[in-house]
């Protein structure tokens, strides 16, 4: 079996499919708990629990499975060198030179390693996963985490900068889904 | 007053229904999850989620530092005008007679005669510039005076190792926290709000106010105190907010 057929290590496979659940259901949950008030002029058409309570329900339930997988992915990630092998080096130029290759469809995308804008995708979307259990935390706890409260402006933009990472975290979700159609061979090396 | 949740319920669940509909209906695949919205006591989902909202609560109690206090504010930062809210409309206030008002005491408490307004307000007060939080997300600065609630469970000799402190008030609503909330330092029987009387819309003649707590567990218009060790619950609780929703 060649580099770019083998299955990804299964830890890191487990951690994708769980951190996926769990982030599909915070977003789902979260869009609920922001349709109680929301801080733009629309609601989201879904939200899961039907009603605030179940709503929050939902959140704080996958909330710690999101961190608990969060952290069994970055203590791999880094004592397995995943992040050192994979995510480094990144430039900007790199960046630019992929990005315009993908823009015009001719980026190779499975060559076992990734690319400029795989690392820089990825690396993004874990960073503000990282910020989003982060400031939720804030939100969750304002007067027992005030000093994380603070460290995001206090309570209210925390919670806009929550948003904001949602948003983030749900164009890349699409973005990714897109790539995976077309790239479908990512898609076995994931699953196993 | 004690007919009012009688009738504001048939309201109450025409709304609640709203929302499950819509809910239901927009879930779409989401919905395949029968029982995801905390009212099917028979599925297994709303049993695990019910579950998670009992561990989440030993959590707070485990996260709850008795000697942090919430973050306090200048006047300038004040909102205004502050926001109504309670289970029904602004214009259903209940209008208490302050001095016909006695407020109840019962449960583990060595004193169980009821307490006037004149005889509450011979104990020290204290005033605090808070942000209040409410369940929904939204939050506003506000400034409340009132006796601290540990004096008070003092003056009528409360078990303090006694588990929860239950609230029950003059527009039917109830509400209850934790004993190390209770008798933390910012946690006051308001008698004012923004440095006059409290007015009905604000919870007339006594309410709540607990900064260490989301908005719902701020009871207005109280009539009884109890002190027990048997879980209470609340209205908003006995459906399917998180209990003990510490800030």
């Amino acid at each position: 079996m060649s580099e770019r057929e083998r299955p990804y290590p299964v830890i890191l496979r487990l951690t994708h499919w769980v951190g996926a659940a769990a982030m599909i259901v915070m977003i789902l949950s979260g869009w609920q708990i922001y349709n109680a008030s929301p801080i733009l002029p629309f609601v989201f058409p879904v939200g899961l629990g039907g009603w605030l309570a179940a709503g929050i329900a939902w959140h704080i339930a996958a909330m710690w499975v999101l961190m608990a997988d969060g952290v069994v992915y970055l203590v791999w990630a880094v004592a397995s060198g995943h992040f050192q092998r994979d995510f480094w080096p990144l430039s900007v130029a790199a960046v630019g030179r992929d990005l315009g290759a993908a823009l015009r469809l001719r980026l190779a995308h499975d060559t076992g390693r990734y690319n400029a804008v795989q690392k820089l995708l990825y690396g993004g979307v874990i960073a503000a996963s990282v910020l989003a259990v982060l400031t939720g935390l804030s939100m969750w706890k304002p007067v027992q985490l005030g000093w994380l409260s603070a460290a995001f402006g206090g309570y209210p933009v925390a919670r806009v900068l929550h948003f904001c990472l949602m948003s983030a975290i749900t164009i890349f979700l699409f973005v990714h889904v897109v790539m995976v159609g077309v790239v479908p061979s990512t898609l076995r090396r994931m699953v196993g | 007053m004690r007919d009012f949740r009688a009738r504001f319920a048939p309201e109450i669940a025409r709304v609640e229904r709203r929302y499950l509909l819509r809910g239901g209906l927009s879930l779409g695949a989401v919905s395949l999850l029968a029982g995801c919205d905390l009212s099917h006591k028979n599925s297994l989902i709303d049993r695990a989620l019910w579950a998670m909202l009992r561990f989440n609560d030993r959590v707070q109690a485990a996260l709850f530092d008795p000697n942090r206090l919430a973050r306090t504010y200048s006047r300038a930062e004040i909102a205004r005008p502050f926001r109504f809210n309670a289970y029904y409309p602004e214009s259903q206030v209940p209008v208490v007679d302050a001095a016909a008002w006695k407020l109840e005491v019962g449960g583990l408490v060595a004193d169980r005669s009821p307490w006037t307004l004149a005889k509450l307000l011979m104990l020290p007060r204290e005033s605090q510039i808070t942000r209040h939080i409410c369940v929904e997300g939204w939050s506003q600065i506000g400034e409340w005076s009132g006796v601290p609630l540990r004096h008070f469970l003092t003056a009528v000799g409360a078990d303090l190792r006694a588990r929860y402190v239950a609230f029950d008030c003059l527009d039917d609503y109830t509400s209850s926290i934790d004993m190390a909330s209770a008798l933390h330092p910012q946690t006051i029987l308001a008698v004012d709000f923004e440095q006059a009387p409290l007015t009905p819309p604000w919870g007339a003649p006594l309410r709540l106010r607990i900064p260490t707590k989301l908005g719902f567990k701020n009871p207005k218009y109280i009539g009884a105190i109890t002190v027990t060790n048997t879980y209470p619950g609340g209205y908003w609780e006995d459906q399917g907010y998180d209990w003990f929703s510490g800030s």
